[in-house]
């Protein structure tokens, strides 16, 4: 029996020769991304342990990313308390406000990424790396602090879900709305455990900064990871950013799959997820021309430069309705930097957009635009579950940044390609 | 070696819809800290003001389906643990939570139990015999049973415990 590529990444890190789904393995991590929320807490537990070293400190990133720049003395205490470790532990690859990402963007952009590694943070949306040929799971602060401790991790093998992407996506549709398409599809406990991999000449036609949206949300599924092998595209994105040598796996043809879908994204739409669930989408045209309080464009799902782009292609000459507010967060101090040059800034300025440095912010209700009772957002980020925005009798869409863009322009949940046209 | 409980008894905190998850049990706006016992003060905030009045040292939490799903965050088995909850009880778990639960030596009970029991219900854990039971209304169902993996880590006290005993064997 043929392994899939999960189960290939997981045999070569824990030294066999082979694995199959349900087996428990230790296997070694290629990279261990830190932020300013659960990694205080590990680093709590090593030091209550008497464990004063990490085992590798060239393993480890290290990114303020949640409640930064910091909101409240308690957020500052926690980023210094990373910012003192890192210092104390000599972990060099550290991006401090004013370089800093949410840190599921920042470390495929730097070029800590590579494919046929293993790597764990301790948060939910790190499948997003996957995307890249790489094992990649979210972690709660325990593992965390076990991963920095020994460098290994233990790892239930997961079955996996192949699904194959055919045709090419129509205009005015995009990756978030293939991978919203996909959850509304399978349920956001549909892939609970397991692996999602992705493969198809529709992957083709998407560039890393897309593909990047479809791994993040494989957490909204359940996911244990999402993963696509690496192929030209993704070498030439890795290969512009690092000399780092690496290793690509692929699936074998006869490996096994739990499940398999079959996806033609030329039949897709733009796609909105309704309140409270990720797995809520439905196509634009199916749904009520919602009356919106918030659009918030930006998070380690669509915050990237490809996203900000599309986004001011809409906004450019139109402006916020009143009513209505938009924030713009670019994922990382990087992408900041490439809209100014581009003059996105200006167009989401004069379009009457908020701007924000790069965070985590109000995708997790944290702060920069936290949502009030009763109010409504459409977001580009990630869930919708209750409250994850701020109050919890506030409401949240999901949808591209496209359809985010004409939403806030009209004030009513709007199909980005009456704008695009 | 610390053996596991054998019967655990407590009062029953329900909460039967699918898909609770860990900003419903902590808020992200808490998370700036994670000492437990004030994380403890907003356990369930978000699906149960009322929690954190109620809830003594002991209960149980009993839940539907994917329990816990959505961030990866820990300190939902913290405020949980610091709250008084001794045991969640659900139909089933998203893998993050499960996995935080026994890397914390929690214990985190696989069975379909909401139908069976009533808030304020009394009920016990009996691990020996595989069963758990509603005291109030002598209702019982057995549990998928803990893996021998997971029974190690909490019987160890977690995951960092586990793995300090693993080194010094090897020592």
């Amino acid at each position: 029996m043929g392994m899939t590529i999960t189960e290939k990444i997981l045999a070569a890190h824990s030294g066999r020769d082979s694995v199959v789904p349900g087996e428990i393995v230790n296997a070694k991590l290629d990279l261990i991304v830190c932020h300013d929320v659960t990694t205080p807490p590990a680093v709590a537990m090593l030091k209550k342990l008497g464990i004063n070293k990490v085992h590798d400190p060239k393993k480890i990133l290290v990114t303020p990313d949640h409640f930064v720049p910091n909101k409240d003395i308690k957020s500052a205490e926690l980023s210094k308390q990373l910012r003192e470790w890192r210092i104390e532990q000599g972990i060099e690859r550290y991006y401090e406000i004013g370089n800093h990402g949410i840190c599921h963007a920042i470390a495929p952009e730097q070029g800590h990424v590579l494919p046929g590694q293993t790597i764990v943070c301790g948060d939910s949306h790190t499948t997003t790396m996957g995307a890249l040929g790489t094992f990649s799971s979210g972690v709660g602060s325990t593992d965390l602090a076990a991963a920095l401790a020994t460098g290994e991790l233990w790892f239930k093998v997961p079955e996996s879900m192949l699904f194959e992407l055919n045709g090419d996506l129509p205009f005015g549709v995009y990756s978030k709305d293939i991978i919203l398409y996909i959850i509304s599809k399978i349920g956001v406990d549909g892939a609970r455990y397991r692996a999602m991999e992705y493969r198809g000449s529709g992957l083709k036609s998407l560039t890393m900064e897309a593909r990047f949206t479809i791994t993040n949300m494989a957490i909204e599924a359940g996911g244990k990871s999402g993963i696509m092998p690496a192929d030209e595209i993704a070498e030439d994105y890795v290969k512009a950013r690092t000399k780092e040598p690496y290793t690509i796996y692929g699936s074998d043809e006869d490996a096994n799959y739990s499940e398999k879908f079959t996806i033609n994204l030329s039949e897709l739409e733009p796609i909105v997820a309704l309140p409270d669930l990720p797995s809520n989408g439905r196509f634009i045209g199916e749904i009520e021309r919602t009356k919106m309080d918030q659009v918030y464009i930006g998070s380690c799902t669509n915050g990237r430069i490809e996203d900000l782009r599309i986004a001011a292609q809409i906004f450019k000459g139109n402006k916020v309705a009143d009513g209505t507010r938009a924030i713009v967060v670019p994922a990382t101090t990087e992408v900041w930097k490439m809209a100014m040059k581009e003059g996105l800034l200006e167009i989401f300025a004069d379009a009457g957009c908020v701007v924000s440095t790069a965070t985590c912010g109000a995708c997790l209700g944290g702060h920069m635009g936290v949502l009030g009772a009763e109010e409504k957002c459409l977001s580009t980020t990630n869930r919708n579950f209750v409250g994850r925005m701020g109050s919890p009798k506030s409401k949240v869409y999901l949808a591209s940044p496209a359809t985010a863009a004409a939403t806030a322009i009209t004030g009513t949940i709007t199909d980005p390609r009456e704008f695009l046209k | 070696m610390p053996e596991l409980p054998t019967n655990l008894k407590g009062f029953a905190h329900v909460y039967e819809r699918a898909h609770i998850n860990t900003d419903e049990i902590i808020p992200a706006r808490y998370l700036n800290v994670h000492e437990e016992a004030e994380l403890a003060k907003y356990a369930m905030e978000d699906i149960d003001v009322d929690f954190v009045k109620r809830v003594k040292p002991g209960d149980f939490v009993i839940a539907g389906d994917n329990f816990g799903c959505g961030s990866s965050r820990e300190h939902a088995i913290w405020a949980l643990r610091g709250a008084g909850i001794k045991v969640v009880v659900a139909k089933s778990y998203s893998r993050i939570f499960f996995r935080n639960a026994i890397n914390n030596g929690f214990l985190a009970i696989e069975a379909d139990f909401c139908d069976n029991v009533k808030n304020g219900d009394e009920v016990e854990l009996d691990l020996t015999a595989g069963k758990f039971r509603n005291l109030t209304t002598g209702k019982e169902a057995s549990f998928v049973p803990v893996s021998d993996f997971a029974r190690e880590l909490i019987e160890d006290g977690g995951l960092l415990p586990h793995i300090q005993k693993k080194a010094a064997k090897a020592a």
